[in-house]
């Protein structure tokens, strides 16, 4: 399946190659380059390329492209997918995924890549069997490897692979017990320029931290389960249980993972915790540009980390606001105004206004920036999504238990 | 070179060779040649250090196939690890050995693969399975031994093997259809245990497994377009001959041959449904391919809420999935049609998925959505990015031909464009607004006239070329204008673009046909410059041309230039704007790289199509190995997939019974809100509960600084029991906090009887719960238990597909309804005020041919007289409000002393009303009356148990009618024959049997007219006292069929 994986960064330099058939060569990413030549940015770039002889399927994350290399037909989403998940397992591995750090660690990256695929194909993906078979480099470890010459490498074939729960090792031991769950809440919107709602959906997910000893098994049940009609779920829950009774039920992998992610689409009634108010305009050489945000629907619930930004269009050449609260700032090479309001104190709505200077000779722009809008909101989970209890089975020990609620917003722009 | 590399891999130390071997390994990675250090590399195949051994097979996986003979020196390690008493190691070394590619040590493959399939290990049977498809690209020749170690390995039954040697499967022998029979449902049930990578494969060969082995559910909806109203899964059975009718449609219908889903098929459904959750986004493209390639029409919508959540995902995934999605769009606009909103595009998208998006926004226009879409396109027009821009602007205009309604509003935004400063957008215009004006010249003689005007300022050749086009084919409707369209056009001809070069001939020969005083020299001109131009096409037009409208002398009896007039101003049909998307794309399968790239990929295999006759299904029975067989051909459920493995059932027992407690409050929450709070906290001790009853959902979202215990309770009144109202450091609120609490032990005793407590509210519906999850495990494993009782004539009704059994078991429940039909006649009309002409009338209680909301009434005339009685037919009727009748045919003759039946069709609205009418004969006429038991109002309906309980429940108030009848020993027998004479009701399947009943019967109907339910429970106790309910939506009906019941059984 996946023959060759080149890795390149934003310098077109290939950093780093593994083939698992027959190796081949460099030149292929000719053809990458040459597309990435005719993309606008990197972001524009065709996830499948096809050459004479193999096809390309690329993703591009963290400024760094992994090119794939394919023989035959399969499906693209396995192949995207797969790459995806190896960048994951470096993130997890190394904490980011970077050119650096790869470089750094090209051992333990290519002894990882080797156990991932068999001949192109997915062999342990679980990041918990990778943790047994692999361990993750740190300084510790590092130093006591090279006094007493131990190996990073198990000599034992992890438990979890044979099981039917490969998502968790055995032998998990921990002093005290707990287990976090973060429900986090993406607000997605479109809100035209009269401030009327175009579009609305929230992307939750409930990402969890467990760290419990043994094999414990878990039950989550939500106050309003019904909520959760387009659920996606880590392998490890029970999809029969859910579907009778709607509750999570799953023996948890050890540390951190995702353990669900839901939809509540357009249908339902979305709230908008926050509302714009905007009045941007050219004429002649120079432009007025003026923001005000307030808070709405919020329960009470302070907005943080209020951000507001807008690209400015080409012709911009300067602007000069003053904002009521925070600081901004202009970027002229990306024509980005950046406002950075941060709290939202309850009282008098921030706002921002000033002049936008122009570029002299040419006509005024006729495209009005898109505001894009960055908040968050803690301890509310804006579509009123509420745990209500979890319980632990299996397992003796009483373990500390908590939730967490915070409401962001995903892709929320307002087009003016 | 390397000579300190290969000095540190001679010596006998561990860390050194390790040390060395990581070098190498950064050479290889950074892709540069390490080959040369293969004899030093090769001597440490043997060393014990396990990740020197895991480098070095990683050296030889990259190199042994270029030094062949020197990697030969390994293998004998390899095959010393193959014995090895550590998995681990055996399955490395397997891997090694059938990595390396060298086609000598093909045998000792082989060997190692026997071996391996057989180990006991199933991660060396994984390795083993893996192994397959390397040994087959080194030796293709090897098939079929190959193919034989698949088979066998196909019959494992671990998750972790299962999709490896489905993969092994693919690459080798997808041909073999026949191996995957016997493992065809084995593999359904495994379905949700396989790790992801192994569904993904797995699916993709169910899917073309399934083409070859099934039948086209959707192929007689093909057919027939009104059938699409009919369930198509549901085996319903059609009307039976001797309903005979002469109506069109019923025949059509007897003439269709019914489609019955295979069990396997739908077995193949339902277990992959489920993995629409899964969060990886391959596998719920996978499923989404095999819906759309295998499911019935209506099901396929149930893919598009996962894709759209796809959406969301990584901009590779995004990119992948919209491509399929437009696809889908094309041919099933339905299923995407209420997440119109989710494709809106969005200023940070990049440019493909806009315009991917475009296509799809583009593709679910129709008549009531295009408003929305159209002020959508609105906004994107006004946007920076050109090139999107453009394509906004030809989403525009296939709206505008697509959907007629719009096309004028379409042009008129159009043009508006036109003025637009951008010339790249006004080019664009020019181009879609060429197309549209096409369909409709005629009317749009002013458009024409302002794209001429146009021409001097546009530059950009297509546009150009497009409004040259426009007016020489439309010259007439501008006559005047288009000879200096043609002046100023032939002033700069050198200069111009080829594309309007020709362009330009083709004007100047058109006006030349149709206006020759004005343009005969300009005409000449042109065709001169063309002449001589330096591109050979134009040359050539030019000449063609030439010699088309203007013979030279010795040619002058030319033939063709006579129809000069008919080849260059035919009439030219409108060019239909089609998606890119039509056509080739359509026929790959969706999800393939082949779909993607819209070519086809090496090793792509084409769908194969349904075959026409269903192949023998028997062939993927297997032996009573495992218990969850079904008998072949049967129309029996199928059986929902088993949770093998860690999922065992004792365990879910148990926590069904432990959750029982919450998931009863649970429901009882989503039923009335807010206020049930108090019901889901069970576990909090008295002194909170008044504080409890003032939860609201505000206070509950309300501060978190109140630090009072009670309070924090409050805030938080899901959480469990009694909280510490320590706000936890990291703004987590404590879920459970005993720990921190000091009064554990007296508060877990207080928690665990306040449980108690509060159980007996929520316990009914506990218990219907759990009712339900018996009620659905014993219908898996018992036919339908449905009796019919006593049929005379077995007519077959068409049933309600129910909403439980619709999508999970419907395709092979079969439940025969027969109607009753009541022996009891009536009279309409007595003999001697007939005049010798007698009639009876009764209820047959067979589906009414004429309407769905009529009621068959079965009259027979009898002629007692002694001559024959003609012409018998319906004279005048008098219909209260609503009634309608089907009349019966009239009846010719009928000879003394015989009688002769017909039926018609009444319906009732519902009431008891009865229908006056005459009954005339040749020579008289005879006012009638039909009246209507009250019983016969109502039409059996299969139901679910479950459904049954849903409906009693809403159905209760006014609309309920309970009591309690005293039987008679006499009658306890035949409860059911007597509910069934008065009643038309059908049996519900009820699995609830107790001891302390005699007997307990569900029934079900719905009356003719309205389709309002109607429930009869009976719940015999030994007292012989009976509990008889009667729920009915019309309360009128209700208590009369409560009334004759009740008295039916006293």
């Amino acid at each position: 399946m996946i023959h060759s994986l080149f890795m390149v960064n934003s310098h077109r330099d290939i950093f780093m190659e593994k083939h698992w058939k027959t190796a081949v060569k460099r030149s292929i990413c000719d053809y990458f380059f040459n597309a990435l030549e005719k993309a606008s940015s990197p972001e524009d770039i065709p996830p499948v390329i096809s050459t004479p002889h193999h096809y390309l399927i690329t993703v591009y994350r963290d400024r760094l492209y992994f090119v794939s290399v394919i023989g035959k037909e399969v499906q693209p989403l396995f192949v995207i997918e797969f790459l995806h998940r190896i960048m994951d397992t470096f993130v997890e591995y190394f904490n980011e995924c970077s050119e650096r750090v790869i470089k750094e660690n090209y051992v333990v990256v290519y002894e990882l890549l080797e156990e991932m695929l068999d001949n192109g194909f997915p062999l342990a993906t679980e990041s918990n069997v990778l943790k047994e078979l692999i361990k993750p480099p740190n300084i510790l470890r590092t130093v006591v490897n090279t006094v007493t010459g131990q190996s990073n490498v198990a000599d034992h074939l992890p438990t979890g692979q044979l099981s039917n729960i490969p998502w968790r090792r055995s032998g998990v031991k921990y002093a005290s017990n707990e287990a976090y769950f973060d429900v986090t809440e993406e607000v997605d919107a479109i809100i035209d320029r009269s401030g009327s709602t175009v579009f609305a959906e929230i992307h939750g997910s409930i990402d969890a931290c467990v760290k419990l000893t043994g094999m414990p098994d878990l039950t989550l049940s939500f106050v309003n389960p019904r909520m959760l009609d387009d659920v996606s779920f880590h392998p490890c829950v029970r999809f029969k249980r859910w579907e009778n009774e709607k509750v999570l039920s799953f023996v948890p992998p050890d540390g951190n993972f995702t353990l669900c992610s839901y939809h509540i689409g357009s249908q339902g009634m979305v709230s908008i915790p926050i509302y714009v108010k905007h009045n941007v305009h050219y004429a002649g050489s120079g432009g007025k540009f003026e923001v005000t945000v307030g808070s709405r629907h919020t329960m009470g619930k302070i907005i943080e980390d209020l951000r507001i930004s807008a690209v400015m269009p080409k012709q911009v050449t300067n602007v000069n606001l003053l904002p009521s609260q925070g600081e901004y700032s202009f970027k002229p090479v990306e024509k980005e105004v950046v406002w950075d309001v941060g709290r939202m104190a309850p009282g008098k709505p921030p706002s921002i206004k000033g002049i936008l200077s122009l570029q002299a000779g040419v006509p005024a722009p006729e495209e009005k920036p898109t505001v894009t809008v960055h908040f968050k909101i803690q301890q509310l989970a804006i579509s009123g999504l509420r745990v209500n209890r979890l319980d632990m089975y299996s397992e003796k020990y009483k373990p500390f238990k908590g939730v967490k609620y915070i409401t962001k917003a995903g892709k929320f722009q307002v087009r003016t | 070179r390397y000579d300190d590399l290969k000095n540190m891999l001679d010596q006998n130390k561990d860390f050194l060779k390790l040390e060395a071997m990581k070098r190498i390994i950064g050479m290889i990675a950074k892709g540069k040649n390490a080959s040369s250090l293969f004899p030093a590399v090769v001597k440490n195949v043997a060393c014990k250090n396990i990740e020197v051994k895991k480098l070095v097979y990683v050296y030889l996986e990259r190199y042994a196939e270029e030094q062949q003979d020197l990697a030969l020196l390994s293998i004998s390690t390899f095959q010393r690890g193959l014995k090895d008493h550590n998995q681990l190691i055996r399955a490395s070394a397997l891997r090694v050995l059938s990595s390396i590619r060298v086609p000598i040590i093909v045998p000792i493959m082989m060997l190692a693969i026997k071996d391996g399939m057989t180990d006991m290990s199933p991660f060396v049977r994984k390795t083993a399975a893996h192994a397959i498809p390397k040994l087959y690209s080194l030796d293709p020749d090897q098939k079929e031994s190959l193919i034989e170690i698949i088979d066998k390995l196909l019959s494992d039954r671990t998750t972790l093997v299962a999709g490896s040697v489905v993969m092994a499967y693919q690459e080798v022998c997808p041909e073999r259809v026949d191996l995957v029979h016997r493992h065809f449902r084995k593999l359904c049930n495994l379905l949700v245990d396989v790790d992801e990578w192994g569904q993904i494969a797995i699916l993709s060969m169910l899917t073309r497994y399934a083409r070859t082995q099934f039948t086209d559910p959707n192929k007689y909806i093909f057919l027939i377009p009104f059938y699409v109203e009919y369930d198509s899964f549901d085996d319903k059975p059609f009307y039976e001959e001797e309903s005979s009718s002469d109506s069109d449609e019923e025949k059509i219908k007897e003439k269709l041959p019914k489609y019955v889903m295979d069990p396997d098929h739908r077995l193949l459904l339902k277990c992959s449904k489920p993995l629409l959750q899964s969060r990886n986004s391959a596998v719920v493209m996978a499923v989404a391919q095999l819906y759309y390639h295998l499911g019935p029409r209506q099901e396929v919508s149930v893919v598009a809420k996962a894709l759209v959540r796809l959406l969301r995902g990584r901009r590779e995934v995004q990119a992948v999935v919209l491509q399929n999605i437009a696809s889908m769009t094309l041919m099933r606009k339905g299923i995407f049609e209420a997440f119109l909103k989710s494709f809106y595009v969005r200023s940070t998208d990049p440019t493909h998925i806009r315009v991917m998006k475009l296509e799809v926004l583009t593709n679910l226009a129709t008549e009531s959505n295009i408003s929305i879409i159209l002020r959508e396109f609105q906004t994107y027009v006004r946007s920076s990015d050109k090139q999107f821009v453009a394509h906004t602007i030809q989403a525009i205009a296939r709206c505008a031909t697509n959907i007629e309604e719009v096309t004028d509003t379409c042009l008129a935004g159009l043009v508006s464009l036109l003025s637009n400063r951008d010339e790249a957008v006004v080019a664009e215009s020019i181009v879609v607004i060429k197309k549209l004006l096409q369909m409709n010249p005629s009317q749009h003689c002013d458009i024409i006239k302002h794209m001429a005007r146009l021409v001097d300022n546009i530059q950009v050749p297509m546009a150009k070329a497009s409004i040259l086009w426009l007016i020489g084919e439309y010259s007439e409707f501008v006559p005047k204008i288009a000879p200096d369209v043609l002046r100023k056009a032939v002033k700069h001809f050198p200069s111009q673009e080829n594309i309007v070069k020709l362009q330009i001939i083709n004007l100047a020969a058109k006006l030349f046909i149709t206006n020759q005083r004005q343009t005969k020299l300009l005409a000449q001109y042109v065709l001169q410059l063309g002449k001589y131009d330096q591109s050979y096409d134009i040359r050539d037009r030019s000449r063609f041309i030439r010699h088309l409208i203007m013979p030279s002398s010795e040619l002058a009896n030319g033939q063709i230039h006579k129809h000069a007039k008919k080849i260059l101003l035919a009439p030219k049909p409108a060019p239909v704007l089609e998606s890119p998307f039509k056509g080739s794309r359509d026929a790959y399968q969706l999800g393939s790289l082949s779909h993607a790239i819209n070519a086809e990929a090496n090793g792509y295999q084409k769908l194969p199509d349904f075959p026409e006759t269903q192949p023998d299904p028997s062939v993927r029975t297997v032996e009573p190995v495992t218990t969850d067989r079904r008998r072949p051909g049967r129309t029996a459920r199928s059986k929902p997939p088993k949770k093998k493995s860690f999922y065992s059932d004792e365990d879910s027992s148990e926590e069904s019974e432990s959750g029982s407690s919450s998931s009863g409050s649970e429901d009882s929450e989503s039923d009335s809100g807010d206020s049930s709070y108090s019901e889901s906290e069970s576990g909090i001790s008295d002194s909170d509960k008044v504080k409890k009853k003032t939860v609201t959902p505000a206070l509950a979202a309300a501060s978190d600084i109140s630090s009072d215990n009670k309070f924090h309770f409050i805030k938080h009144p899901l959480m469990m029991a009694y909280s510490t109202g320590q706000t936890n450091k990291s703004g987590y609120t404590t879920l459970d906090s005993e720990e921190s609490s000091g009064e554990s032990g007296s508060s877990s005793s207080e928690e665990e009887s306040s449980e108690e407590e509060v159980k007996p509210p929520p316990k009914r519906q506990t218990k219907r719960k759990k009712e339900t999850v018996n009620l659905l495990d014993l219908d898996d494993f018992s036919p339908p238990s449905v009796s019919p009782s006593k049929s005379s004539t077995s007519l077959l009704t068409p049933m309600l597909a129910s909403d439980l059994q619709g999508l999970s078991l419907g395709g092979a429940n079969h439940v025969e309804m027969a109607g009753t039909s009541s022996g009891k006649s009536y009279e309409l009309l007595h003999r001697v005020t007939g005049g010798g002409l007698s009639a009876k009338y009764r209820y047959p209680r067979s589906p009414c041919i004429y309407s769905d909301t009529m009621i068959t009434v079965e009259l027979e005339f009898t002629n007692s007289s002694d001559s024959p009685i003609q012409n018998i037919h319906i004279g005048e009727k008098k219909l209260q409000a609503g009634l309608k009748v089907h009349d019966f045919a009239e009846i010719d003759a009928i000879e003394p002393g015989s009688s002769k039946t017909s039926t018609m069709g009444i319906d009732f609205c519902d009431t008891t009303q009865p229908l006056v009418f005459d009954i005339c004969t040749k020579s008289r006429k005879f006012n009638v009356s039909v009246k209507i038991p009250v019983g016969e109002l109502v039409k059996p309906v299969s139901m679910a148990q479950t459904e049954f309980l849903n409906q009693q429940g809403i159905l209760s108030g006014m609309n309920e009618n309970k009591g309690k009848v005293n039987v008679p020993e006499t009658i306890q027998s035949s409860i059911n024959k007597k509910v069934m004479e008065i009643v038309n009701v059908c049996i519900v399947p009820s699995t609830q049997s107790n001891i302390h009943r005699l007997v307990y019967v569900l029934y079900a109907g719905k009356t003719a007219h309205g389709g309002s339910v109607l429930l009869l429970s009976i719940d015999l106790s030994e007292s012989g006292e009976a509990k008889l309910i009667v729920n009915c939506d019309k309360m009128v009906i209700g208590s009369m069929v409560f009334k004759q019941v009740k008295e039916a059984l006293t």
